[in-house]
């Protein structure tokens, strides 16, 4: 069955330029390997087509059980001339948490 | 043992934790930091417009009340509120603590502003042009860290005021001082950073910007705490906050605030240290205080980031509202009469959303209703103010010349000021140091 990541991990974005970083970590850490097997780049990738245009990097943190994505060309420019409501991507963490797996 | 609190997390941030922290939180040091990326260019063209200016517009506000706390309790200030005019800055402090009849030392650190230093061939790191085509310059201020403030730390003044200083080198400056920790110590350096990335932003590892009702509860947001840390000479710190402040603190706050804004957890850069965040240890102690230890690192880039600003035109906004059966339609048709009159005017880069449907994260995600009101946003950005002041006027038309129904029109117009980043070489950046006392 699937369900929303929203279910399993909470997030908060940020952003530096025009790139958007986004963390998720489990409430559970048990869920962080099943995590890293489920919510790849290529899953991330596809679930937010449209939003990232350029490259997704993931880097593992199994200290914290935490995942973080870095996602380039993703903010329609960056904080100070982007055309968006939410220039920063702020609200793109929760963008992330409705992926299903 | 060391504690620092953390009293300002962003320019405009509330006033009152940092008066509690520093009345009742039994401090060495109270940082507040109150710089973004664009904030220190629009301090420039304040300084530019008035020299006496440039400094965080916020400053006089936040210092009456925080000097005479400060003084009574031997609490020592390191801030960025300089902005772009540390010096002005110190002068400004110094005339409040005469009027409040103290008496105070300030050291102003000043040689982050770099504009002079930048040249048209530069790069940039965020599309390797050169800055030429990037237009008029406005400001470019290097990213410095402890090395500039620890010599103001020595003067012995009890405010320190800074321009552009990385944010964790705000807290870190004080350990080194404190402990006596050498740029050889490494993993202490790192360890330093580590406390104060998670202290930086204040309010966000105390639960600020964390709550998510039913899933993610905090208590007592409206009189969210400031964090505090107790560090150690090994660099082993414990974040708490005030007893019976508002907010929370456990591993779940301050893991976000860990990984916020870090592009590369494994090689963190601030003009001290490249940490990795990947040997970090967190352990919940007791309710609203959690351990940290075990950052390590290694040297210091050799290089420093400066932030440069440039002229980046204008954008022009309007909004309009549509409510009952049919909203979402009425304002799409909205939107595609304004697409059509201003495209007739080669207005090129628009953007259009719907309130309420797709307008933050662009898209919905397959979810599919009628909302009850929809709210039309058009925004375009162009090269005059006069250009962009079309933009609203368009949308308020709307009122005798579009769909129907449409009610609660705005326009905004604002000047952009871009950011762009380039790397110099640290050598190029000299610190100075200034007192101004009374």
């Amino acid at each position: 069955m699937k369900r929303k990541l929203y279910e399993l991990a909470h997030s908060r974005a940020g952003d530096k330029g025009n790139t958007l970083i986004v963390s998720v970590i489990p409430y559970q850490e048990q869920d962080y390997e099943m995590l890293c097997e489920k919510v790849t780049v290529d899953a991330v990738k596809e679930h937010l087509q449209g939003i990232v245009a350029g490259e997704i990097v993931r880097y593992e943190l199994p200290n914290i059980c935490a995942l973080q994505f870095v996602c380039s060309r993703a903010l329609l420019g960056g904080v100070t001339t982007s055309l968006g409501m939410d220039t920063h991507g702020k609200s793109l963490s929760y963008a992330l948490l409705e992926m299903e797996i | 043992m060391l504690r620092i609190g953390s009293g300002a997390g962003f320019a405009g941030d509330r006033l009152e934790p940092a008066v509690l922290l520093a009345e009742q939180g039994k401090l060495d040091y109270l940082v507040l930091e109150c710089l973004a990326e664009r904030t220190i260019a629009l301090a420039q063209r304040r300084k530019l417009q008035n020299p006496a200016l440039g400094y965080d517009s916020l400053l006089e506000k936040r210092l009456e009340l925080l000097l005479p706390i400060l003084k009574k309790n031997g609490v020592r200030l390191v801030t960025n509120m300089g902005a772009a005019n540390p010096v002005a800055a110190a002068e400004k402090i110094v005339e409040i603590a005469k009027r409040q009849g103290i008496a105070i030392k300030v050291a102003a650190v000043t040689g982050d502003d770099v504009l002079e230093q930048m040249h048209p061939e530069q790069r940039t790191l965020e599309s390797n042009e050169p800055l030429s085509v990037y237009g008029q310059l406005i400001s470019a201020n290097a990213y410095i860290g402890a090395e500039a403030l620890l010599p103001a730390l020595e003067t012995g003044a009890d405010i320190i005021v800074a321009g552009r200083v990385a944010d964790p080198s705000l807290f870190l400056a004080p350990m080194m001082h404190h402990y006596g920790w050498s740029w050889q110590e490494q993993d202490k350096l790192a360890q330093g950073t580590v406390i104060g990335h998670l202290l930086e932003c204040a309010g966000q590892i105390t639960g600020g910007y964390f709550a998510d009702p039913g899933k993610k509860d905090v208590p007592g947001l409206a009189e969210l705490g400031f964090p505090f840390a107790d560090i150690d000479q090994d660099g082993t710190a414990v974040i708490s906050k005030i007893e019976g402040t508002g907010g929370v603190i456990h591993l779940g706050t301050v893991k976000e605030q860990l990984l916020y804004e870090v592009t590369n957890p494994y090689a963190y850069l601030t003009p001290d240290s490249t940490v990795d965040f990947s040997s970090v240890r967190l352990r919940e102690i007791s309710p609203n205080r959690v351990e940290v230890s075990g950052g390590k690192g290694k040297e210091q880039p050799a290089t420093l980031k400066v932030s440069v600003g440039y002229h980046a035109g204008f954008i022009g906004e309007g909004e309009i509202s549509y409510g009952g059966s049919h909203a979402r339609a009425r304002a799409q048709l909205a939107g595609e009469v304004i697409c059509e009159r201003l495209a007739s005017r080669s207005f090129s880069e628009i953007r259009v959303d719907y309130i309420g449907s797709n307008s933050v994260h662009r898209t919905s995600f397959g979810h599919q209703h009628e909302p009850y009101e929809a709210r039309l946003r058009v925004a375009a950005k162009v090269s005059s103010q006069a250009e962009a002041e079309q933009v609203g006027e368009e949308v308020e038309a709307l009122y005798t010349n579009g769909p129907a129904g449409g009610g609660g029109a705005r326009k905004y117009v604002h000047e952009v000021i871009g950011i762009v980043s380039v790397l110099i070489p640290r050598d190029q950046v000299q610190t100075q140091v200034t007192i101004r006392e009374c």
